[in-house]
């Protein structure tokens, strides 16, 4: 009963509640940060699942497993599910866990919308999951649902999907705020904005792009649900309406969506490189202004997911030449990280491995997206395997990767132990080879000409679906081990000092691992 | 002779990786039949080619510190973190880099929107899972319908070469003539695409695209729908047949022939069997994937025929479904598709197909009476 003792102290740091309710109702932000990251997990798992089945249908030509109906509804909410369910909030986790705690702030500005915002994600998901189990099927219009496939032709559950998608919407807004509340007030005494983490930069500018583009989400599809449900025709050319317009509103959203899966993993990746290279970053200042750049861009290159729409001549141009700028911006960031390593003094821990494989495999992923910038070929790529083997490069060791580096970088600062660094680097190599298996050779069957969305195929195509297959079920697997590893972590291993790396910097590391449950409850100094 | 070079050096890279290049191992984009195609694959490979000496720089740097720069060789960290020279170097020199790749590919896209002047102008009309084409000026109209047998698609019997990518009547073009596409959709947005011509526009309701091209060799180009557009997707290919001028327009004749006999059917008297035999071949090609062969359906997307009200009841009802589609689903309009003896050849099948033994009659002429009282 020693918890009742300690209400006699008024000042006596509380520790959590007790019991089931502590989750419901927690307002700290290191238990909604690991809520955020054991949920996205749960829909990494949900997600993978659904490839593990596109993947098994695709193994060989012919229907062997699924129909084409069920075919769709998994790539579609594959996409949905990977997207606003498992790499956001995971980015949201981080930001929760870890931005109080390199800015010396003591929680969240706002903690009660803090909690809000995760516990709509659940209803936002099993929302979305339900409709997979209703009359019709769930969503099977792909993850970029265009009208009027999503509109007049969707399966009834459409609507249930679309109500998904604004809860969620909603969750990113309040989750954005909230961050933008606590960078700019919740700073110690002299953390200047220059003196940011990287992450926490990156993480800065992110929340602007999802308030700027979440509401324009909402926008599309409260059109989409007036058109299905109350006569209007936004988006049906019968009616006088668009369907073109859906596209520009769509990416309009969709194009800094993706920075905003990449962005925080950027940030990531600057704080792990120089701790494992055991020297600073190398061009701070650029880095911060190379993410605006980028942020900037992302909003006016969206039209070049829609180069086969049949926009005019000018249009083509402007927007190809504005794509290809963005490698500009990008190129700065690859040079910076590999000059950080150069000449440092490198180990190669986990967060480690995983943060070299972001940049070596985010630069490919970033190549293809160069040639894909080039209109003229885009017309031979566009809507083929090699999109789809070109934005899984740019987000399995983009965002996905940049989640794992940052999860074994700080996994000793939230659980107090050091995770299996054995069990860390197999998980890594499993990882690195199975997903390069599988995605690899989407570059060679979209090239071939392999349209993607598709669940059978010509025999053309049938040997590198193989490999990309096997390649697939490793990848994974994989992912259970991952589980392991934190799981195990959890319960136990070799204590962790509070700073276990000798390179690491930042505020995050002057405070005891695990992390107390309230941090920097007086504001520490910054010189 | 660059592309020659290229295209060999890029093979003999994906051939170390794949092992062996044979009809199964297909891995980058043909050089294509047009004066466009091979444009836009030089400017695949010169793109190619600059990414990888790219690549080679700078994972030479990242490699060579990882190995060289290694605590465990007692590597000692420097302490430098900025240097502006470098940063404006490496900012300048892609942006050239890119200007560089911008002015090929901008000539050659301004060459591709040049869809004026041409000698051969085809409408192209996606359906739900079709494609039509209709020579403009020339009266000839068809669909075209994947041919691929079903049981080939359920393995159950050996796939052929053209598996999923041949049709019961491909696109007929003249080589050597400018021939403009003008693409558009009765329904979903689909995707218009051959890559030996690179030619891939969208199909979409309410527009009405464009896209040209100039083949040089006769032969069979095979493409596919490379838009999502619902269940079967997978399986609306597109075939290009490119003939000389002299077999095209024998071709076309016969085309043109065989339209005014079929014209003629019109207002043939048609018995029950005889329109039972046509409705079932209009069925399995247009209806089936739907409504299945057996006319159970797929509810609640695709209702069953098969003692349905209006396939039993409702003679008016049926037609009108049949000619104006059913607005707010998937059910198309098959007035522009069909003729009038298909459609009361499928009609009257639809009535007396499965047990619907409703011994119902629908003629050409019922089709044409009800067309005009609209």
């Amino acid at each position: 009963m020693s918890a009742v003792i300690d209400h006699h102290h008024a000042d006596h740091a509380h520790g959590p509640a007790k019991g089931p309710m502590r989750w419901v109702l927690t307002t700290n932000h290191k238990d909604i940060g690991s809520m955020y990251l054991w949920f996205s997990f749960a829909m990494f798992l949900l997600g993978g699942t659904m490839a593990m089945v596109i993947r098994a249908e695709l193994f060989q030509p012919g229907l062997q497993l699924v129909v084409p109906e069920f075919f769709n509804q998994m790539t579609t909410m594959h996409g949905l599910i990977m997207v606003f369910g498992a790499v956001m909030p995971a980015f949201v986790g981080l930001a929760n866990w870890m931005i109080p705690m390199m800015i010396g702030a003591p929680d969240m500005a706002l903690p009660r919308m803090n909690n809000f915002s995760f516990w709509l994600l659940p209803a936002a998901f099993g929302l979305l999951v339900s409709t997979l189990f209703m009359e019709g099927g769930g969503p099977n219009f792909g993850w970029t649902f265009y009208a009027p496939l999503s509109t007049t032709y969707a399966p009834p559950s459409v609507t249930f999907f679309i109500f998904a998608i604004h809860l969620a919407g909603i969750s990113s807004i309040m989750g954005a705020i909230n961050i933008i509340a606590t960078i700019i007030n919740l700073r110690a005494p002299g953390m200047t904005l220059m003196k940011m983490p990287l992450f926490v930069w990156t993480w800065l500018i992110t929340a602007f792009l999802l308030i700027a583009v979440m509401p324009v989400l909402a926008g599309v599809v409260t059109m989409m649900l007036m058109d299905i449900n109350f006569g209007t025709s936004f988006f049906s050319a019968a009616g006088g309406g668009d369907p073109v317009m859906f596209q520009h509103i769509f990416w309009f959203f969709g194009h800094p969506e993706v920075y905003i899966m990449i962005l925080p993993a950027f940030g990531a990746v600057s704080q792990i490189i120089p701790a494992f290279a055991r020297k600073p970053l190398f061009g701070y200042t650029s880095m911060v202004y190379a993410t605006a750049a980028i942020a900037f861009l992302s909003f006016v290159v969206w039209a070049h997911h829609m180069f086969t729409v049949g926009i005019p001549l000018t249009g083509e141009l402007f927007f190809m030449y504005a794509t290809l700028l963005i490698a500009v911006p990008t190129g700065v960031k690859v040079f910076n990280w590999v000059s950080t390593m150069f000449r440092g003094s490198l180990t190669f821990e986990a967060p480690m491995l995983f943060a070299i494989a972001f940049v070596i495999l985010f630069t490919i992923g970033g190549f293809s997206g160069l040639m894909l910038a080039i209109a003229p070929a885009d017309f031979q790529y566009h809507d083929t395997y090699f999109v789809v083997a070109h934005f899984h490069y740019v987000l399995v060791p983009g965002a996905i990767f940049g989640i794992f580096a940052s999860a074994y970088y700080w996994l000793p600062k939230w659980t107090g132990h050091m995770y299996d660094e054995v069990l860390a680097k197999t998980h890594f190599w499993m990882s690195f080879i199975g997903m390069n298996l599988a995605f690899f050779p989407m570059h060679f069957i979209g090239l071939a000409g392999m349209p993607r969305r598709i669940p059978d195929y010509n025999m053309m195509f049938a040997n590198f679906n193989m490999v990309s297959s096997i390649g697939a079920f490793m990848f994974g697997a994989t992912q259970l081990l991952f589980l392991f590893i934190v799981i195990k972590c959890i319960k136990g291993g070799p204590k962790a000092a509070a700073k276990p790396w000798d390179g690491a910097e930042g505020l995050e590391w002057t405070v005891a691992s695990p992390a107390p449950y309230h941090t920097f409850s007086t504001p520490p100094e910054v010189k | 002779m660059l592309r020659h070079a290229s295209a060999w050096l890029s093979g003999l890279l994906l051939l170390t990786l794949s092992g062996t290049v044979s009809a199964g191992w297909g891995f980058n984009m043909a050089p294509g039949v047009t004066e466009i195609s091979r444009s836009v694959f030089d400017l695949h490979m010169l793109i190619f080619w600059i990414c990888v000496v790219i690549g080679v720089i700078v994972f030479g740097v990242m490699f060579w510190s990882m190995f060289m720069h290694r605590k465990s060789r007692g590597a000692v960290p420097a302490t430098f973190h900025e240097n502006i020279s470098v940063e404006v170097l490496w900012t300048v020199i892609p942006l050239l880099i890119l200007i560089g790749m911008a002015v090929p590919a901008t000539k050659t896209l301004i060459e591709i929107y040049d869809a004026e002047e041409s000698d051969v102008d085809i409408m192209i009309t996606g359906y739900q899972w079709r494609w039509q084409y209709k020579y403009i000026n020339e009266d000839v109209s068809f669909l075209s319908n994947l041919s691929t047998p079903r049981d080939q698609i359920s393995n159950q019997v050996d796939k052929g070469e053209n598996y999923l990518l041949e049709v019961d009547e491909p696109l007929v073009v003249p080589i050597g003539q400018k021939i403009r596409f003008l693409i558009t959709s009765a329904d979903v947005i689909h995707s218009w695409w051959v890559p030996a011509l690179a030619v891939k526009k969208d199909a979409i309701p309410g527009f009405v695209n464009e896209a040209w091209t100039r083949i040089e060799e006769p032969g069979i180009y095979r493409g596919q729908c490379t838009e999502l557009c619902g269940r079967d997707h997978a399986f609306m290919p597109v075939v290009v047949d490119a003939r000389t001028q002299e077999d095209y327009d024998a071709w076309l004749a016969e085309k043109k022939a065989a339209a005014a006999a079929e014209a003629e059917l019109r207002d043939k008297e048609w018995s029950l069997a005889e329109l039972m035999e046509r409705g079932e071949r209009v069925y399995n090609t247009n209806c089936a994937a739907c409504h299945q062969p057996d006319g159970s359906g797929l509810p609640p997307a695709f209702p069953a025929l098969k003692g349905s009200d209006i396939a039993l009841n409702d003679i008016p009802g049926h037609i009108d479904i049949v000619v104006n589609g059913k607005p707010g689903t998937s059910m198309a309009s098959f007035d522009g598709q069909l003729s009038e003896v298909d459609i009361a050849a499928v009609i009257t099948y639809e009535r007396n197909a499965w047990g619907n033994d409703t011994g119902d009659v629908v003629s050409p002429l019922d089709i044409l009476n009800f067309k005009d009282g609209q």
